[in-house]
């Protein structure tokens, strides 16, 4: 800590940092441009110059940057100097020379940091009175808007995008004030995180897309807190709601997860929300025809199929909430409860928890800042996408060390790239494919997952003897695997060569080890995305090998979906056995609780199952082939219409509360309590708010005891107030109805949590785990979250939102000892394996119109040399055959893909249901 | 003082290249074998000792410079030195002439500086419209390597040198030392931040010195001549001679190596000879175009480092720039203005906002649309683009003809307003 004077006052502030950023933390107003918390300093737009002063007696001083002044001990500063002021406000004056002051068209007014810190600074009249210049827009993909003469050429879009998320299809061209931030030529960005240049954009030059079609002021959006529920990591987002639809997403800051930044799935999937095919009132199904129901009726008729059933059977999802899931176990019984999830996925969810329960695990913000990675098996930027952004920080914190020495720093941003270069800490990829971050990559590994899991097993062996498995050396010379060393040319254009000839496994294994082994923060990276649970073991036997060392070692793993782990944590049984069940019992009724079976298993069961079933119930967003089979069907909120919990990947539970009231949709849960009180089980209507839930919940699963703190309960009131999810500007909430009833309707009540629907509650601060969205006074855009740290890019004030259900265990676990035999290729046949894509391989985001439009069409891949040998050229049709069914989509070659492995797109519809990993052979068909 | 010109002396009247053979058939190439006897420290010290200081027109001294490069075996390696031949600024054209008339004399001064900061790889980074000098430069360096005075073990020493030249594709702010190093390595010229320093964190993140072509062309002389002999060339306490040189309408434009601290008066009246017949002298930029101007009242005042900036201006390159009565000082200065303005690199705000600003008021200036309070704006701006306030040297630099038109040629401003155009068209 070093003490500061701010316009003569006293100040402890972290003396490893910069004025601004200690200024900021100090809760001062100064404002800035270039500077972000994530991104550093690099000195560009002056805004935030201050007088500083030498000594008490200097009385002249001279201005410099805050943000690029050490916070040293005893700095004597000035934000009032006259001199200091005036500067700051003709850095505004120079920006408006050619700012078109569009606010009114501007999507970005109203929370516009350009805006507000054009009003802190008090500039109010622009003598500039020669003509402004002007710039063509670019098509940048359905997702971002480009809107160039509203630039102030504050760098912060091309360093994010190209230097914090190593996008290469942006750059800055030109220069003087004619810089031009977009790409070569108009075209779709590459980069899944193009979408946080909406708010690392501080004016109207970058902005949403989607939101466009559908656009309302930030003021006119009434907002909750939420969860992403388009991947396992759980980022915190912020849904905008206006009449009655769901207008954008955006980020909602957490320290330990996403800090400022989404994916753009997770940003853009939310237009399934406002789908067409929404179920928006229950449905009854009678001879072949859908049709509306009023709600009593359809809940009365469901109770008739539950109470006239044999057996009711319950499929639980793991998109679904923990409470909805746990109502439907608790009506149907322990017994009855599945998951639509197969044997093997069950079973990797349970070898996950048990890893977790005795393994250190990362967040994403110590992902960031471990040292040396491996990745074992894991897609990380198309299953896990967030995780990918921080893996790109991770291999910056050896280099920190570097410049730590040249007394560089870290904040210095340039300066510290600059002194860096190409160098970048141990980044171990060991994947089915090529990635996306193998451009950081320090070596990458391509293999069946068996050999990916037995390069795991031959690094823990190498950090320890006594791990189980194999001997590095017995796996050396393996055929189905490849080792490309990446090559970083001075450009950083380097791409790894293809087609390296089969290299020493034994000595990529004890490189390896010797990364993790001289790391500070050694972490692993696995999950369920190559399927195979010996991949998941030898991650975990790497980290205890670690551990064992002395290591701080930690393990981050993948899962598919938002609540994969509650599903699996209450006990879902496979869909295997539902199906049994459902073929030995006549007369019973099946309740698909948000679930598309069709998408999780073989079509063939599927419509076994179906059939079997005496009555099917079905509760969903959507309109799926599953819910089309049912006789009745519930209109379920989707996580923007309801309250839950969701377990993401480390076993954090985190609650998300609704932002839309849509009149006949509600929670799973409640139509499960309806439901089944119409059946006859009173004991549910004691359910009356979501804590009634989280409280049964709680008490059947000790567990999961914890859940019930995630967020503050419903009676939370802040000096006897509820938290108001509108901004106090909220704008027609008097005539936005007049439509309807000239009377002003009464706000929706809310018993499920201490939020309102209105703009009137206490207007402090609210705990992290309910803060709405992100506004302080003079903070109108999204570096409003500046002033709900407790210090700047930090933790947010009385921690981060989210409780950890599994507590790092004492001492390192047992290792795993069945290390699987050498993948063996086959003649004529292929291992085919899943392969992801950030855009269309979630279920519920491909409904979203943009995030369709950059899915992959159905193709089935494998390598070149593969294809020639079967005499197969790309874009054949080719047709593979796997659980009874076949499928057929157009030849793509891989080089990337090893010996005996082909590649389908899971997640697109021709795909839907299929079990892999799986062999096939493949054929070409006419 | 002597009247000795080190620098020149040896140039052909001809204007040809001095060859390798030449250029040792008087004494080159002298200076690094000595160097290479005395060691790192020693070459700094005598450096240091010599007062010379740099002529790229900061006038950092350049011994001082160099000490602060990490030197010995804990070091970190490459080490690079970086002969800065990106000769931008307007009416400036000295190091053309260095270069054009003996190469090797650069090279050698590039092995000194190479051996003081046990330098691995050395760049000349030359402006890419000095086609001449890099013809030259080419042939200079590959006639070094074949007598084995670049490449490994120099000059039959333990120690080795690589040497390439770089031609510059061009932009004002290659010439920026950091700029230019971002430009080396393939990147925009955007200027670095500064600490940390070249001499820490420089080329591709290595120690690096970048210095002037005429700071180093004379390297060599100090080493063989000794601190004394240098400092004796000057009239001041700046050591060394200095290439001086004159632009605009005078008798003589050209280029002079000199004493260092040759008045103003005598380079415009006698090696320059004069204002032409029919014209009157109204004042100078003393080093290139990002320099304050000087009027009559200057004439007497010593061309160096520290005379110069006592009088408010900057004695830069030393190549002036002369302003007559015929010629309107709004628009010179308009012209000077939309240079700079063009060629910002577009990272701070001041410069890219402030320099476009200033250069469209002039411009109204000039077509009798300016106004009392638009000389409020221009001074403005000035205070706007003062030195800390950017990022670079590059503003700062550019709004000193500026302020000190202000300051000298109100008048005129105030006749473009008065008579609503410009009084000289």
């Amino acid at each position: 800590m070093a003490t500061i004077y701010v316009d003569g006052k006293p100040h402890q502030v972290d003396a490893q940092q910069n004025l601004l950023h200690a200024c900021l933390t100090l809760g001062f107003n100064l404002p800035y441009f270039c500077w972000h918390p994530a991104l550093g300093s690099v000195g560009a737009c002056r805004q935030c110059a201050v007088k500083q002063f030498r000594s008490p007696e200097d009385k002249h001083g001279r201005l410099v940057m805050a943000c690029m002044t050490p916070a040293s001990e005893g700095a004597q500063i000035s934000i009032a100097d006259p001199e200091a002021v005036a500067f700051r406000k003709g850095i505004i004056e120079g920006m408006m020379e050619n700012h078109p002051h569009d606010c009114p068209v501007c999507d970005e007014g109203g929370e516009c940091h350009l805006q507000d810190m054009t009003v802190m600074t008090g500039h109010d009249y622009r003598r500039y009175e020669f003509p402004k210049r002007t710039f063509r827009n670019q098509y940048l993909g359905p997702f971002v808007n480009h809107e160039m003469n509203r630039c102030i050429q504050c760098y912060r879009c091309v360093r994010f995008y190209r230097e914090y998320a190593g996008g290469q299809d942006f750059n800055v061209f030109g220069i003087r004030n004619l810089a031009y931030f977009g790409r070569h030529e108009d075209g779709v960005l590459e980069s899944e995180f193009a979408g946080n240049l909406d708010e690392v954009c501080p004016t109207g030059v970058f902005t949403d897309a989607t939101h466009k079609h559908h656009y309302t002021r930030k003021w006119d959006m009434q907002f909750a807190p939420s969860i992403c529920v388009h991947c396992g990591l759980g980022c915190n987002i912020s849904p905008g709601e206006r009449y009655g639809m769901l207008r954008r997403i955006v980020n909602r800051y957490h320290g330990d997860i996403n800090g400022y930044f989404l994916c753009d799935r997770g940003r853009y999937g939310y237009e399934f929300v406002n789908s067409e095919q929404r179920i928006r009132q229950p449905q009854i199904r009678s001879n072949g025809q859908i049709q509306p129901v009023p709600k009593q009726q359809a809940i009365e008729e469901g109770g008739r199929f539950i109470a006239s059933a044999t057996t009711v059977i319950g499929i639980g999802s793991s998109r679904a909430s923990l409470e909805s899931n746990f109502a439907l176990r608790m009506a149907v019984g322990a017994n009855h409860f599945f998951a639509g999830a197969s044997t093997q996925e069950l079973q990797l969810l349970h070898l996950t928890l048990e890893i977790l329960r005795t393994t250190p695990v990362a967040s994403l913000r110590d992902v960031e800042d471990s040292d040396a990675v491996l990745v074992l098996g894991e897609d990380v930027s198309n299953y896990a996408p967030r995780m990918a952004l921080s893996l790109r920080q991770s291999v910056r914190q050896q280099p920190f060390a570097m410049t730590d020495k040249l007394k560089i720093p870290r904040w210095l941003d340039h300066a510290v790239r600059e002194a860096a270069q190409e160098h970048k800490g141990p980044l171990f990829m060991a994947t089915v494919a090529a990635t996306r971050l193998d451009d950081v990559a320090t070596d990458t590994y391509r293999g069946a997952p068996d050999e990916i899991a037995r390069l795991g097993y031959a690094v823990a062996r190498t950090l320890d003897p006594e791990a189980a498995g194999l001997r590095a050396t017995t796996a050396s010379g393996s055929l189905a695997g490849q080792i490309v060393r990446a090559v970083r040319a001075v450009t950083g254009l380097g791409k790894p060569p293809s087609g390296a000839p089969d290299a020493d496994f034994e000595t990529m294994a004890q490189r390896i080890a010797q990364a993790l082994n001289g790391a500070e923060r050694p972490l692993v990276i696995s999950g369920l995305g190559c399927r195979s649970g010996p991949v998941l073991k030898a991650a975990a036997n790497v980290v205890r090998a670690l551990q064992r060392n002395g290591k701080p070692a930690r393990i981050a793993l993948a899962v598919p979906e938002c609540n994969s782990l509650g599903l699996a944590m209450l006990g879902a049984k496979p869909f295997e056995e539902a199906l049994a069940v459902a073929r030995e019992h006549s007369g019973t009724t099946a309740i698909m609780l948000e679930n598309d079976l069709y998408r999780q298993a073989p079509g063939s069961d599927v419509d076994v199952f179906l059939r079997s079933a005496n009555h099917l119930i079905a509760l969903d967003h959507l309109q799926n082939r599953t819910t089309a089979t049912a006789e009745l069907t519930f209109p379920a909120a989707t996580f923007a219409e309801s309250d839950g919990t969701l377990v993401n990947n480390e076993g954090r539970a985190q609650r998300f509360f609704q932002a839309l009231t849509p009149q006949e949709i509600q929670e799973s849960w409640r139509w499960l309590r309806d439901i089944f009180v119409a059946a006859g089980r009173r004991e549910f209507s004691a359910w009356k708010t979501l804590d009634d839930v989280i409280q049964s919940l709680v008490s059947e699963f000790p567990d999961l005891a914890q859940v019930a703190e995630a967020a503050p309960a419903a009676s939370f009131r802040m000096a006897g107030e509820k938290i108001p999810r509108q901004p106090h500007r909220y704008s027609g909430r008097t005539a936005m109805l007049a439509n309807i009833n000239v009377s002003e309707p009464k706000p929706p009540d809310d018993p499920d949590s201490s939020l309102s629907y209105s703009m009137e509650g206490n207007p402090d601060q609210p705990p992290a785990a309910l803060i709405p969205f992100a506004w302080a006074g003079g903070w109108n855009s999204y570096q409003a979250w500046n002033k709900f740290q407790e210090e700047i890019a930090g933790p947010l004030r009385g921690g981060n939102p989210g409780v950890r259900l599994f507590q790092p265990p004492a001492q390192a676990g047992e290792y795993f000892q069945d290390a699987p035999k050498r993948f063996q290729p086959r003649e004529g046949e292929w291992l085919v394996v899943p392969l992801y894509h950030v855009f269309g391989s979630e279920e519920l985001s491909i409904l979203s119109p943009g995030v369709k439009q950059l899915s992959p069409k159905p193709y089935i891949a494998m390598n070149d040399e593969h294809a020639k040998g079967a005499g197969l050229q790309a874009e054949d049709m080719v047709e593979l055959a796997i659980g009874g069914a076949s499928y057929r989509a157009a030849l793509q070659i891989r080089p990337d893909l090893p010996v005996g492995i082909a590649g389908v797109p899971v997640g697109v519809d021709l795909f839907a249901g299929i079990q892999l990993p799986a062999w096939s052979k493949i054929e070409r068909v006419s | 003082m002597t009247s000795e010109r080190p620098l020149t002396k040896d140039m052909k009247a001809d204007g040809e290249a001095l060859t390798l053979k030449e250029y040792e058939r008087a004494g080159g190439y002298q200076g690094i074998r000595k160097a290479l006897r005395m060691g790192p420290k020693d070459i700094t010290d005598q450096v240091t000792k010599s007062s010379l200081r740099g002529r790229g027109g900061a006038g950092f001294p350049t011994g001082s410079k160099w000490s602060f490069v990490p030197l010995g075996k804990d070091a970190p390696h490459p080490k690079y030195l970086i002969a800065n031949a990106d000769e931008m600024e307007p009416g400036t054209f000295k190091d053309r002439l260095l270069m054009e008339g003996n190469p090797h004399q650069l090279l050698e001064g590039m092995m000194v500086a190479s051996r003081a900061i046990e330098a691995d790889v050395a760049f000349v980074f030359l402006r890419g419209e000095y086609v001449l000098s890099a013809q030259r430069l080419q042939r200079a360096i590959a006639e070094a390597y074949a007598a084995g005075y670049l490449g490994e073990k120099i000059f039959g020493s333990e120690v080795g040198l690589e040497l390439h030249l770089h031609l510059s594709a061009g932009r004002y702010m290659c010439g920026e030392e950091t700029g230019l190093l971002n430009a080396l390595e393939g990147k925009r010229a955007n200027p670095r931040t500064k600490p940390p320093y070249p001499q820490i964190s420089g080329l591709f993140g290595k120690p690096t010195i970048v210095q002037n072509v005429e700071t180093l062309a004379n390297l060599p002389h100090i080493i063989n001549n000794g601190v004394e002999w240098f400092k004796k060339l000057s009239y001041s306490a700046d050591g060394g001679s200095k290439l001086y040189g004159a632009s605009g309408k005078v008798k003589r434009p050209g280029l002079w190596e000199l004493p260092m601290g040759t008045t103003i008066g005598e380079l415009l009246h006698e090696h320059a000879g004069g204002m032409r017949d029919g014209v009157e002298f109204r004042g100078l930029l003393p080093g290139g175009a990002s320099t304050d101007f000087l009027t009559e009242e200057h004439l007497d005042v010593k061309m160096d480092f520290t005379e110069v900036q006592k009088v408010g201006s900057r004695m830069g390159t030393g190549t002036m720039i002369i302003l007559d009565d015929q010629t309107c000082p709004v628009g010179m200065v308009w012209n000077l203005e939309d240079f700079f303005a063009q060629e910002s690199c577009g990272w701070c705000t001041p410069c890219w906002s402030g320099l476009r600003w200033a250069e469209r008021i002039l411009w109204a200036f000039e077509q009798g649309h300016g106004s009392e309070a638009d000389l409020e704006k221009l001074e403005w701006i000035c205070k706007f683009c003062a030195p800390g306030n950017t990022f670079c040297a590059l503003a700062p630099g550019a709004v000193e003809p500026l302020q000190s038109a202000l300051k000298y040629f109100r008048d005129d401003f105030l006749r473009h307003v008065r008579e609503k155009q410009c009084p000289w068209r």
